[in-house]
């Protein structure tokens, strides 16, 4: 079969993508953004069997997946995936839809109603942006004056997504949180990261230690992935000391070398398996 | 393969294995360099530091 691999950088993920594309048996094809390409939308001009989308900006893993897929070529992720994990909100519905438990979330489109809603989830609260990454701009409000001047903030940055405010409740987690892998079909590995800071993101300077899931972990991990569209999945799940386990957001490029280091499990060779329906 | 450097001009040795989106150093002037493909061979453009977008 062959495998495209859609991408910008060469991160250690990568590096091990296409080491497993060819250690599998398969052809590797390399479809750098960043260099001279361009795509068409002339439907077969892309001889592929499957693209892995990989691009670290947002923006273009969603736009080259729809093209690919245009040009008649499966995605994994698929460009449907792929834009409901880009956004919050289409995420927070999706789970809800189907009672996978998750924060208490409420959205307000002015300041006024950023402040009621925060209110009646109950400080501390968390907000975050719809379309962001990386824990970016993940503000946590103590109170109403805190609340006032991230609202203020946001709404002067001048972005349109920036007035939507989607407000959390602040889930009291134990210095911890888990990120799991997963599919449609099965559960893969998990993590734990463990970090002082409230928001626990290994980009963020967090420490990764193996999880020994329990079947309501690995239930909740397929079930999301489920939810989502169907997709090989960083699913982060956050452990509250009152509901128990709840889905946060899932990631639909996800970054994969830690959990990969700390638990030994080749994810690298279960995306391309997966890709691949073997 | 040679390519150049594009803030310092020195001339850099490609890996035989390289690949296009991998970084490299300049060992002249410490620039982080973004391997690319341009008309069928290879080019070094200055590494973009994070965008907004970036991220998972
Ligand atoms: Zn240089």
């Amino acid at each position: 079969m062959r495998v495209s691999l859609v991408y910008e950088r060469i991160r250690e993920e990568e590096a091990q993508l296409m080491r497993a594309v060819e250690r599998l048996g398969h052809e590797l094809s390399l479809v750098h953004l960043n260099s001279d390409k361009y795509f068409t939308l002339d439907r077969g001009a892309m001889r592929s069997d499957v693209a892995l989308i990989r691009a670290i900006s947002q923006t273009n893993a969603l736009l080259s997946s729809e093209m690919i897929e245009h040009m008649g070529v499966r995605c994994v992720n698929p460009s449907t995936v792929l834009r409901v994990c880009n956004n919050k909100l289409t995420t927070s519905m999706r789970l809800s839809e189907v009672g996978i438990p998750t924060p208490r979330t409420a959205v307000a489109f002015s300041p006024e109603g950023a402040l009621r809603a925060a209110r009646s989830i109950g400080f501390p609260v968390v907000l975050k942006p719809i379309n962001g990454s990386w824990g970016r701009l993940v503000s946590l409000a103590r109170d109403e004056e805190e609340l006032r001047a991230i609202v203020e903030h946001r709404e002067a940055i001048g972005s349109p997504y920036y007035r939507v405010h989607y407000i959390q409740e602040y889930v009291r987690k134990p210095g911890r949180d888990i990120r799991a892998y997963g599919t449609e079909e099965k559960f893969i590995t998990a993590i734990y990261r463990i970090s002082d800071h409230w928001i626990t993101n290994t980009a963020r300077g967090g420490k990764a230690e193996p999880v020994k899931p329990s079947s309501e972990l690995e239930e909740l991990v397929v079930r999301t992935c489920e939810a989502l569209g169907g997709g090989f999945l960083g699913v982060d799940v956050a452990e509250d000391e009152g509901r128990g386990l709840l889905v946060m957001e899932a990631n639909a490029t996800t970054e994969f070398k830690n959990a990969a280091r700390v638990t030994g499990v080749d994810i690298a060779g279960e995306i391309v398996r997966y890709a691949l329906g073997s | 393969m040679e390519a150049i450097c594009p803030v310092c001009g020195s001339p850099i040795r490609l890996p035989e294995d390289v690949i296009p989106g991998e970084l490299l150093d300049c060992s002249s002037c410490n620039a982080v360099l973004e391997v690319f493909e341009e008309g069928g061979s290879y080019a070094l453009r200055e590494a973009q530091g994070i965008l907004e977008d970036w991220g998972e």
